[in-house]
């Protein structure tokens, strides 16, 4: 289980630009960091690049002890923009096939689907949801396979009001259970966090 | 259900939701079939003699129409990113998804084979080896299409580039399937032809996923 995320001297190129360099930080169970900075400055970059999804330029990014490909296998919710939805496929489905794949179980589901009140919706195809439901879609899915380190890319920007509040109270109750959050955002997360701003 | 089986499942799901795939590439087989003695004429000794040959060829060719499709999808809406977070190797998520193509599409090919290649004049007798040439062929089809659908992620006109990649890679089975089923309708030794195809697909099998997994990390990074 991931207990700690440590970036050291990281630096990141994006199609021979280099979007940011020198960048550290570490986070241990329990905390969040919002990641701030100008539209293309690259906070999605360092998300995928935690992820796996994208080379560094130079520095490390290591989860404690545990090799990395266990980490990000077992370890960690990925949520951005392109949420890997079928929009033929009805919110049950999509929900059931990524529970099973990221090791949760139906009752999982279940209750994680109750949390951000989805269960009317579960019937729908997904491309009957509004953006905002869609995400709280992604959000479930990542709920109902339990992983300590989420990465979120601009998680709230297509919810509401209300479903800002009760989403920071999970991100909350995550991190109360030792779980980490690294999101890119540009309004505020509504729970304690540490705040790194990417200049290139 | 195991992982793999959940993907496979969904594989095969969404095949047949994506607009009837499978039944686009059948229905394009069909097609040549028909269009054939439209084409060269409807004396059934010329039929027959080129039976076989355009029943292989059209399979490979129906079998390519859905291959761009296999990693394309998953790549734009970010489901590939997905899957490639969980404990299982992406070599065998690769294989999945290759397999789900081949049941999804391949099976029904392999049973509109024998009827399109008999349709054509080829004698009913060698259904059973059509089938089984169809079956394991559309295998390594599936398998290194893959390969050309996994390197042309995120290029413009991909299907294009799919095709220029995959089709050297079934000339073999090809050549070994047709020359199984040429051999064995004219009473010579068939086995060699069909084993070598056999072993193609075992290759294509083992070989392919490793190909793709490797295609599909370039093409997220």
């Amino acid at each position: 289980m991931i207990r700690t995320l440590r970036l050291s001297d990281v630096a990141i190129q994006r199609g021979g630009r280099l979007l940011f360099e020198g960048l550290s930080l570490e986070l241990a169970a329990g905390q969040a960091c919002a990641l701030t900075g100008a539209n293309g400055a690259g906070k999605t970059s360092l998300l995928r690049a935690v992820a796996g999804l994208v080379d560094l330029a130079t520095g490390q990014i290591t989860f404690g002890d545990l090799d990395p490909a266990d980490a990000r296998g077992g370890g960690l919710h990925f949520v951005g923009h392109q949420d890997g939805l079928k929009p033929a496929r009805t919110a049950r489905e999509e929900l059931a096939f990524w529970t099973r794949w990221f090791g949760g179980t139906d009752a999982s589901a279940a209750d994680a689907a109750q949390a951000l009140a989805l269960e009317p919706l579960l019937d729908l195809e997904v491309r009957r949801l509004s953006a905002g439901q869609r995400r709280r879609l992604a959000l479930v899915r990542a709920l109902a396979a339990p992983r300590p380190l989420w990465l979120l890319d601009e998680p709230l920007s297509p919810l509401d009001a209300s479903w800002r509040l009760r989403f920071g109270e999970i991100m909350q109750s995550h991190l109360a259970g030792g779980g980490m959050i690294l999101a890119a955002v540009h309004d505020p997360l509504p729970i304690p966090a540490r705040s790194l701003e990417i200049v290139a | 259900m195991s992982r793999l089986g959940v993907l496979l499942g969904r594989e095969i799901t969404l095949a047949w939701g994506r607009g009837g795939g499978p039944l686009v590439s059948v229905g394009f087989y069909a097609g040549v079939a028909t269009l054939l003695p439209l084409a060269i004429g409807p004396e059934a000794d010329r039929l027959a003699g080129v039976a076989l040959g355009a029943a292989w060829v059209a399979l490979a060719l129906a079998s390519l129409l859905s291959l761009e499709r296999l990693f394309e999808r998953d790549y734009e809406d970010g489901a590939l990113d997905l899957l490639t977070f969980a404990p299982t190797p992406l070599e065998l998520t690769c294989a999945a998804k290759c397999l789900g193509q081949w049941i999804a599409t391949g099976a029904p090919l392999a049973l509109a084979a024998p009827i399109a290649a008999i349709g054509l004049g080829a004698p009913v007798h060698l259904a059973p080896l059509i089938f089984a040439c169809a079956l394991i062929g559309g295998l390594a089809f599936a398998f290194v299409g893959g390969i050309g659908a996994a390197l042309s992620l995120g290029a413009r006109r991909g299907g294009l580039l799919t095709a220029v990649i995959v089709l050297p890679l079934f000339v073999p089975p090809v050549i070994f399937g047709g020359g199984a089923l040429s051999a064995f309708a004219g009473g010579l030794p068939w086995t060699a032809g069909f084993a070598l195809m056999c072993a193609y697909t075992a290759a294509a099998v083992a070989l392919g996923p490793i190909a793709m997994a490797a295609a599909c990390r370039n093409a997220l990074s």
